[in-house]
């Protein structure tokens, strides 16, 4: 019973507890003595009821004096408070928002309901492997998986499409999907107004119907409720408006604004080849990812043995919604949270030494107080209460500067996935700030507390003016090569990373980027399902925009390169054989006379697509560079013939290579075929949309009049995608760019740091040292001697940090190295370029120092002892 | 802690326990258990300090100077594992002003009718 007393006790203030504890369990003892059995049980209530609300005040008139008295000294030293306080924002800030945006992208799950239950599934490669939907599914192989598979209790597939809304302001275009009845209810969001795409009304009499996005909604009708029952006038086909979706929806992904249901016919399940659809289903429950990949292998062998002609060489990719992300995003978020997480201990490393610094000049008055009969528990809960409200402070404008900081970070959201495009504030993520506050607070708080409270006996008032002994100062040493280290890591980090975004940017992209303007027209079928208008309409658009002065050339492509990847095509050559690997790939584009001009794109023998290319003429094609070193490697390729679909072609040009699926990624062949010259009513989708205008500086200020242009040509024609190629080229390492910014930022952070923190130590190993100094120089030690002492010291703190940063920046680079796109993580350039901005720092970090020891005066010293 | 007047007026009035806690100091150096005691028979059981009121009475005490620690108590069978309290006389001066101004509230409350005068 005594012992449940004391441990009832421990409610109290460690320093009361310690002060009276031991009284007030004798009166206890003495009490129970004296009471008989039964009132035993009540004294034990009456001390809960006594110690529990006592030790409330008690905590609170402690807090309370601490909290005055921290903001006595921290008025006193402002600088110091002002600095723990930015530097603490700027480690909390930056660790909120790079780990709740990593918290966003990688850990939440999926906004809809059971989300962990929702897969995707695509055709792959047999062997499996990649990320991601390698290849779409075909409508025949679509509904094969989801009737042979017993996996699923819902599948649905969808496919994405652009289309042009007209009416009701000026013509839009819009992404869109159209998706099988499952998909919505599958996904299990009701909509916000109406109704979603289901079974009952996804038949063929209703497949006139759309669902609105939440944003094109407001932006579209104003959020007017009538809309239901409206009409939309999407490529010319109208469309009844039957619901709206809440504004946190998204799916396939963000930029998908408008939703019809897709209605396959029977002929559409004919070509096995024909692949074009995204599957995604609902895993039926108890059924484990695995076993439903082995029954999908199952099924996509048996379609394999049954159709050899089509699906011999055709697996799945199979994967949870959730992991539609690819390895690069992961891995540069967890690059993100690891240097935040450096920038976060570096923070703690130079304020525990501040605090150190600090506590060592205050190390005579704490020991006094001690004297006098403070408790040391007393001493280090109030220096724990100071570095606490310190962290406290700068946590709160830490979460400024993560609401500041997330939207810079937003590019680092992949845009794949259903999700918003950034996080917003919420309490996940003020608790995650709460989380780093306390972990600086404490980080930088008590080791200095526990230190200093372990000596402030009488040692500390005999030692008088040469305090901080040997322990404290290997202590501060340690910080300081640490934060050296750390700051080391994150500068060859971002050295490499630097270098990287350089050599990606210094790939050569095929064509010449700078003063072409780009702009879209796509043009509606079946309103243009004629391919004389559809000429006329490229004829007049052109021949008026190359008529504009300042306009060296202008032409039409399906889609521009970077932006439009895909188009993958095969083609055979006459006499060889079919490679199955699909070794024979090859990248798709119609394009207009000029193309190769307006993007300098090199022309190396034959001729341009003129337009004289019509569709009544031969056939022709012009190829890159690599498809002629692919098929007719020592051959004249001019005048060759190969087959596409069933059209024999002749080549009449080769062109340079051009990146076409980014800077970064490997290239197939290029095919360019003219625009005319193309089956009716085949390959829809590859009609040229997008516009490309080289002019003479003008840039976006052609636009009014190419609008003027497009309009007179059809009134009704939407322009969208307005952008320059530099832009599009530049975002191509934009998601880079971003990290590296942050990164960059941290590593400067990091790097000043250490610097104060070199300058911190050795200032006060000065100023510790004076007398010793001031010794030497009266026995005539010459001033540059003593300078050279103190900046050696310098060094050798430096050279101990380097080191082991050398090592750590080169794990870290090896476990990032698929973001260096080939640049060595042992770089000896970097290395040796941050080696020395570190030197410089150090240098930079004594030199004051040891100016201050030069000028130190013996005189004086020995005067003051 | 220094014993000027104005300094006595701050800390009055007394909490009753406080001064109860004076009260018995002033009779002589009491521990903790002792103060207890001597209250509750002081005032026929009405009042039963709990320790943790009393301990954190004395801390504030301690802290105001009111009372000390005696290194030697000067109490009749005292026992040298206990803490001992001592009132200081800046403490007696406490005691004496508080009771002065209850001395006085009683002379208002007879005067007002609200007590039998002394015979």
């Amino acid at each position: 019973m005594i012992r449940l007393y004391r441990a009832l006790l421990h409610f109290y203030p460690a320093s009361f507890r310690i002060e009276f504890g031991e009284e007030m369990a004798a009166v206890f003892a003495q009490r129970r003595a004296a009471a008989g059995p039964l009132a035993r049980m009540g004294l034990l209530l009456e001390a809960v009821a006594d110690i529990v609300p006592g030790a409330v005040v008690l905590h609170w008139e402690v807090l309370q004096q601490d909290l005055r008295s921290t903001t006595r000294t921290l008025r006193h030293s402002r600088g110091f408070a002002l600095a723990a306080i930015l530097v603490t924002a700027l480690g909390v800030g930056a660790n909120t928002a790079a780990f709740s945006v990593a918290d966003f992208v990688l850990l939440r799950p999926l906004p809809f309901p059971e989300s962990q239950g929702l897969v995707r599934l695509c055709e792959g490669p047999p062997t499996g492997g990649g990320w991601g939907c390698m290849n779409q599914l075909s409508p025949a192989n679509y509904r094969d998986f989801k009737d042979m598979s017993g996996s699923f209790e819902i599948m649905g597939a969808f496919y994405r499409n652009a289309v042009n809304l007209v009416g009701g302001g000026d013509p839009q275009r819009l992404t869109i999907a159209s998706m099988t009845p499952e998909v919505l209810p599958l996904l299990g969001i009701p909509a916000a107004l109406g109704r979603v795409l289901d079974p009952t009304n996804g038949g063929e009499p209703d497949a006139r119907t759309a669902v609105l996005g939440y944003g094109l909604w407001q932006s579209r009708f104003g959020g007017d409720p009538d809309v239901l029952g409206r009409t939309v006038n999407l490529n010319g086909v109208p469309f009844q408006v039957i619901g709206v979706m809440p504004p946190t929806f998204h799916f396939p992904s963000r930029d998908v604004q408008l939703w019809t249901p897709l209605v396959l016919r029977e002929e559409d399940f004919a070509d096995r080849t024909n692949t074009y659809l995204d599957g995604v289903g609902r895993l039926r429950e108890g059924v484990t990812l695995e076993q439903a990949r082995a029954d999908l292998s199952v099924v996509a062998a048996r379609l394999a043995h049954e159709y050899p002609e089509t699906n011999a060489e055709t697996g799945i990719s199979f994967f949870r919604m959730r992991d539609e992300l690819s390895p690069r995003y992961r891995l540069l978020l967890m690059a993100l949270c690891g240097a935040s997480l450096c920038t976060l201990l570096l923070t703690c490393a130079n304020l525990a030494n501040l605090l150190l610094a600090r506590a060592a000049a205050r190390e005579r008055e704490l020991a006094v107080r001690v004297a006098l009969g403070a408790g040391r528990e007393r001493l280090v809960r109030q220096m724990i209460t100071e570095s606490v409200t310190l962290a406290a402070i700068g946590g709160a404008a830490g979460v400024v500067v993560a609401v500041l900081a997330v939207p810079l970070l937003a590019r680092l959201v992949p845009p794949t996935l259903p999700i918003a495009g950034q996080p917003s504030l919420d309490l996940r993520v003020l608790a995650l700030a709460a989380l780093f506050t306390g972990v600086t607070g404490l980080g930088f708080g008590l080791i200095p507390a526990l230190r200093v409270s372990g000596r402030t006996g009488l040692a500390a008032l005999r030692e008088g003016t040469r305090s901080g002994g040997g322990r404290r100062q290997r202590l501060r040493t340690v910080l300081v090569t640490l934060e050296m280290a750390v700051s080391v890591v994150l500068l060859i980090s971002c050295g490499l990373l630097i270098q990287a975004v350089w050599r990606v940017q210094a790939t050569d992209p095929g064509f010449v980027p700078h003063q072409v303007l780009t702009l879209k027209t796509a043009l509606p079928r079946p309103r243009y399902d004629s391919p004389v208008r559809r000429a006329e309409f490229y004829r007049r658009v052109l021949a008026d925009v190359r008529a504009l002065t300042g306009v060296q050339s202008a032409a039409y492509i399906t889609g521009l390169p970077m932006v439009m990847t895909g188009g993958i095509w095969r083609v055979v050559i006459p006499g060889r054989e079919v490679p199955r690997d699909g070794s024979d790939a090859v990248s798709l584009r119609f394009v207009t006379s000029q193309f190769f001009r307006t993007l300098s794109i090199p022309l190396h023998s034959g001729r341009d697509v003129e337009d004289g290319d019509t569709a009544d003429r031969a056939y022709v094609a012009v190829v890159s560079e690599s498809f002629v070193r692919r098929h007719w490697p020592d051959e004249d390729p001019l005048g060759k013939t190969f087959q596409f679909r069933d059209e024999v072609r002749v080549v009449v040009g080769v062109v340079g290579n051009v990146k076409v699926r980014g800077l970064e990624r490997t290239n197939e062949p290029q095919l360019y075929l003219p625009a005319a010259q193309v089956p009716e009513g085949a390959l829809i989708n590859y009609d040229p949309k997008d516009l490309v205008i080289r002019h003479s500086a003008q840039g976006v200020a052609l636009l009014p009049a190419v609008r003027r242009i497009v309009r007179a040509a059809d009134p009704e024609q939407p322009i969208s995608d307005v952008r320059t190629l530099e832009d599009v080229v530049a975002g191509e390492t934009a998601t880079r760019r971003a990290q590296l910014r942050v990164l960059g930022a941290l590593a400067a952070i990091a790097l000043v740091l250490a610097g104060v923190g070199i300058h911190g130590l050795l200032a006060y190993t000065v100023s510790q040292r004076s007398r010793e100094i001031g010794v030497r120089l009266a026995l005539g030690a010459e001033p540059a001697g003593v300078a050279r002492m103190i900046m050696a010291e310098g060094m050798r703190l430096a050279v101990f940090g380097i080191v082991p940063g050398v090592a750590g920046a080169y794990a870290a680079a090896r476990g990032m190295r698929a973001l260096l796109f080939g640049v060595e993580p042992a770089d000896p350039g970097t290395i040796a370029a941050v080696v020395g901005l570190a030197l410089v720092m150090t240098v930079a970090g004594s030199l004051v120092p040891a100016l201050r020891a030069v000028r130190v005066s013996p005189m004086s010293v020995m005067r003051s002892e | 802690m220094a014993l000027d007047p104005g300094n006595i007026a701050d800390l009055l009035p007394l909490p009753p326990a406080t001064f109860h806690i004076l009260l018995a100091l002033a009779a002589g150096d009491r521990h903790g258990y002792g103060i207890i005691q001597d209250v509750e028979a002081r005032t026929d059981g009405a009042l039963r300090l709990s320790a943790g009121t009393l301990y954190r009475t004395i801390q504030r005490l301690l802290e105001q100077g009111l009372i000390t620690e005696p290194r030697k108590p000067n109490a009749p069978q005292g026992d040298p594992r206990r803490r001992y309290y001592r009132i200081t006389p800046h403490g007696t001066a406490v005691a004496r002003a508080e009771s002065l101004r209850l001395a006085q509230l009683v002379r208002l409350a007879k005067r007002a009718g609200l007590l039998p005068k002394p015979a």
